[in-house]
């Protein structure tokens, strides 16, 4: 017979180093993914492998980069912002107003940020102060904030930005690097922190699990949402800034249907629909495959209609993914 | 107290369901290994073994839910295996689990009848046919719960009754329950084993596993006692003590005692005065001292878990005083009580307790991630040493500090609790029925903790349903019923049998 000893049993931090678990994980998938895309972008076509198309990739999926950054963090908190092409359009609009007076790069800026903030608030006053689920409340205001846009504008365009203000969609930082890439890296960089790092996304990831055992932990549950509703509006803000410095115009339509495209990328990003889990890294390597495939059926010259669908199948493929693999497992 | 049921006479006959050598392996962890154990019909047999044996994982691998890596299972003689949870139940196994698996937003019959619903000739749901029989189990289990009510306006131990009733439901040969005692109070467990009695007499192999002994004498024929996945030992009821069990369960003797230390009690700290809440409690009065460990006791449903929430903020009072040191603290919030040193270690585990999804450590870290990150930046280091601390003291069973709580056994996730709420440091700790679902020799390790813990200046609410655990732990008790306070007696002045007249409302003759 053995004998069980009286001292406490020591546990281990963790099975398996961080590096092995990293070399399983679906972010490392991807990569590979990314990868074979690339390859197969090469070949398919002689122009590919040129610095500048491959800095002309990149301005595929910045913008919807940018907010899918913050997307994922509503998503993983369990939350989820459809309105955030809604916001991009009146921020935009916004925009386009001030600068028919004139107004300076500067002011330009802020209000394209203020206007975004200002709608992710709304949102978040709606879900967080009156309990409303958000998938609701942001179908709502996506057609609202829209709507600002087109009784503005109606079947006219805003132009006549200030020249100073085409470097943000336009500019380059250095030889082909855009600053657009630069601004995504970056700010991939500070919501990495930010989610992985602060006792803040720890409370989104724990919210995300379990919402009442959250609060109950003494996190502010509601606070939280709030928060991260604010910041997805000031994404979908800077997205706003960036894409219309790129066209240098704004009409009601602009970035439309874009949340679907944010919301594939967090979702192929390895990010749970379902709330609780999701990483930054993953999100980032998501928004390069789907650069990668957009420019690559581009110029495929595959027109834009069946873009689309294969954008709805990628959704729906990724949404699944995760969903059959976890049946199978349980079943065996 | 517990005399003991005639024994049927049928003690030698044939088992209808036989494991052999059933072996499970999970990440890191032999939940089984090589296990055998058998059911006889007309008997109860108990399972028993420390948290994190197997037990539930040998249920769920009984019931379809896991597939077992190796082994065999046999039912009246003819090999059988379950490839999903409706083949066990097509082949007559039912289960109470641990973690109840019922729907909120469904009614109690629905919910009794979720998959096996009766019919009309033509298919469809016999409705009427259907609330009809619910309401007719419920009847004769003795519970007064409504069939049309909505699963989630019950309590907890309601909300068991009514799995209870689901597996009573379902014609079955073979009933198994899981820790079914372990959110019940002293009257809903009589009622529970009259059950159990009618269903030995009515021909079914019963498996009974709790962490109670004396349920277990009470109620079982045989045993078998597993330990870190393995079978250890198995016999009858009636030729074995609690010692042997105990012994063969732990590998050693574990001191049932428990180890109160004497205190001198400080000054007040904490005063509540005619605090109210229009529907669960009216006009609480008490006070708690320095080092004092107070009980609360009374049946389901008496409204203590209700006032002990709206001391940490979690639910509103219509009106009432709270102060701490002096200072009023009527909690606003969670997050304001936890500032304030009051905390709480919430009943139901899964819902308000173990964020399920998160690791172990970042469990334990939550509510003290002020503590342990700097300037809003997390500290990975200083949480594992965090969790460490607290998870060794209180004995868990884990393969890593970073296994999703999820994983782990229902008496190690109650540890994880447990340690989270201990690891903010308060001045004021309440706790909700601390040691449900935890087995014996790590009990005596929370008591002891909870004993230190008041030695050292903390003051202790501990509300228990659990009488030993209340007179043992308790400097004083109050004892509520219907949401009022209907007794308060001295650690001297405890009596067993006073408790439970109090609580139930019968006056002393
Ligand atoms: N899905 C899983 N993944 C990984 N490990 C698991 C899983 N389920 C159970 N385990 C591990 O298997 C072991 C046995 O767990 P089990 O739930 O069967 O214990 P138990 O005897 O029911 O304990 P308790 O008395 O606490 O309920 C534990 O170490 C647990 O952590
Ligand atoms: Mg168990």
């Amino acid at each position: 017979m053995s004998d069980t000893t009286l001292s406490p049993r020591s546990i281990p931090d963790r099975l398996e180093s961080p590096l092995a678990s990293a070399l399983k994980s679906w972010e490392m998938l991807l990569a590979l993914v990314a990868v074979a895309i690339f390859i197969f972008n090469s070949l398919a076509t002689p122009y590919f492998l040129n610095p500048w198309s491959l800095s002309d990739a990149t301005f595929n999926f910045t913008e919807r980069g940018i907010i899918a950054l913050a997307m994922a963090m509503v998503i993983i908190s369990g939350e989820i912002d459809l309105s955030v092409a809604g916001i991009l359009a009146l921020a935009s609009t916004a925009m386009g107003a001030a600068a028919q007076f004139g107004v300076d790069v500067p002011v330009l800026i802020a209000i394209g940020l203020a206007v975004g903030v200002l709608c992710g608030a709304f949102n978040g006053l709606l879900v967080s102060g009156l309990g409303l689920p958000s998938i609701v409340v942001t179908i709502g205001t996506m057609s609202l904030f829209r709507g600002i846009s087109y009784i503005v504008l109606g079947d006219q365009a805003y132009r006549g930005y200030p020249s100073g203000f085409s470097f943000f969609g336009q500019g380059y930082v250095y030889w082909v690097i855009s600053f657009e890439i630069v601004l995504f890296l970056v700010m991939a960089a500070i919501f990495y922190v930010l989610l992985h790092r602060t006792s803040f996304g720890r409370s989104v990831f724990a919210i995300g699990n379990n919402a009442m055992a959250a609060q109950f932990s003494g996190i502010r549950v509601r606070r939280v949402k709030f928060v991260l509703f604010c910041l997805t509006g000031l994404m979908a803000g800077l997205a706003a800034i960036l894409l219309t410095s790129r066209l240098g115009s704004t009409r009601p339509s602009i970035a439309f249907a874009w949340e679907l495209e944010v919301v594939t990328i967090v979702v192929l990003g390895g990010v749970s629909i379902l709330g609780g889990a999701g990483s930054i890294l993953g999100v980032v390597i998501a928004g390069f495959v789907m650069g990668l495939v957009t420019f690559g059926l581009g110029l495929l010259n595959v027109p834009g209609i069946v873009m689309s669908i294969f954008v709805g199948l990628m959704l729906i493929t990724v949404i699944a993914i995760p969903i059959v693999a976890r049946r199978i497992k349980s079943r065996r | 107290m517990l005399n003991r049921p005639e024994k049927p006479a049928t003690m030698t006959a044939e088992p209808i369901l036989r494991l052999e050598g059933i072996t499970k392996t999970f990440p890191g962890v032999k939940a089984l290994n090589d296990i055998a154990l058998e059911l006889y019909p007309g008997q109860v047999t108990a399972l028993i073994g420390e948290n994190g044996a197997g037990k539930s994982t040998l249920v769920k691998i009984m019931t379809g839910i896991y597939q077992p890596d190796a082994g065999a299972i046999t039912l009246d003689g003819e090999a059988v295996h379950f490839p999903s949870a409706h083949a066990a139940l097509d082949h007559g196994i039912t289960a109470i689990h641990q973690e109840t698996v019922l729907f909120d937003e469904l009614s109690v019959a629905e919910n009794i009848f979720l998959g096996h619903a009766p019919r009309t000739r033509v298919g469809f749901v016999d409705w009427k046919k259907l609330r009809a029989e619910a309401a007719d189990i419920l009847k004769n289990m003795g519970a007064s719960i409504d069939p049309g009510a909505r699963l989630k306006d019950l309590s907890i131990a309601n909300k068991h009754l009514v799995a209870v009733a689901r597996a009573l439901s379902i014609e079955a040969q073979i009933v198994i329950m899981d820790e079914p005692t372990a959110a019940l109070s002293h009257k809903e467990i009589e009622e529970l084993f009259v059950l159990v009695d009618l269903l030995r007499q009515d021909g079914k192999a019963i498996l009974f596993i709790s962490h109670k002994f004396d349920e277990i004498f009470r109620i079982a024929d045989r045993y078998t006692v597993f330990r870190d996945g393995e079978m250890v030992g198995s016999g009858l009821m009636a030729e074995t003590d609690q010692k042997e069990l105990v012994r063969m369960m732990v590998g050693r003797s574990v001191d049932q005692v428990f180890p109160k230390q004497e205190v001198t009690l400080g000054e007040t700290v904490l005063e509540v005065k005619g605090l109210s809440h229009p529907t669960e409690f009216d006009d609480i009065n008490f006070t708690l001292r320095r080092g004092e460990i107070l009980g609360f006791y009374g049946l389901v449903g008496a409204g203590r878990s209700e006032l002990m929430q709206a001391l940490f903020g979690a639910t509103r009072p219509s009106s009432g005083t709270v102060t701490l040191e002096g200072k009023p603290a009527l909690a606003k919030s969670e997050a304001d009580a936890i500032e304030k040193g009051i905390v709480y270690v919430p009943e139901e585990r899964g819902r308000q307790g173990a964020v399920i999804g998160l690791p172990i450590f970042q469990n334990i870290s939550l509510p003290s991630l002020k503590k342990t990150s700097r300037s809003g930046f997390l500290d990975l280091a200083r949480e594992f040493a965090l969790a460490r601390k607290y998870a060794e003291r209180l004995d868990l069973r884990a393969a890593s500090l970073s296994q999703d709580v999820g994983t782990l056994s229902g008496g190690n996730q109650q540890k994880v609790v447990i340690a989270k709420w201990l690891a903010t440091q308060p001045r004021v700790i309440i706790l909700d029925e601390p040691t449900k679902g935890i087995d014996i020799g790590s009990k005596a390790a929370v008591h002891e903790f909870m004993s230190a813990l008041a030695a050292e200046g903390l003051c202790v609410i501990m509300v228990s349903s659990e009488l030993p655990e209340i007179m043992g732990m308790s400097d004083r008790v109050i004892v509520m019923r219907e949401g009022r306070i209907a007794g308060e007696f001295n650690r001297e002045a405890l009596d067993a049998e006073t408790l439970v007249r109090t609580a139930a409302g019968i006056e002393e003759t």
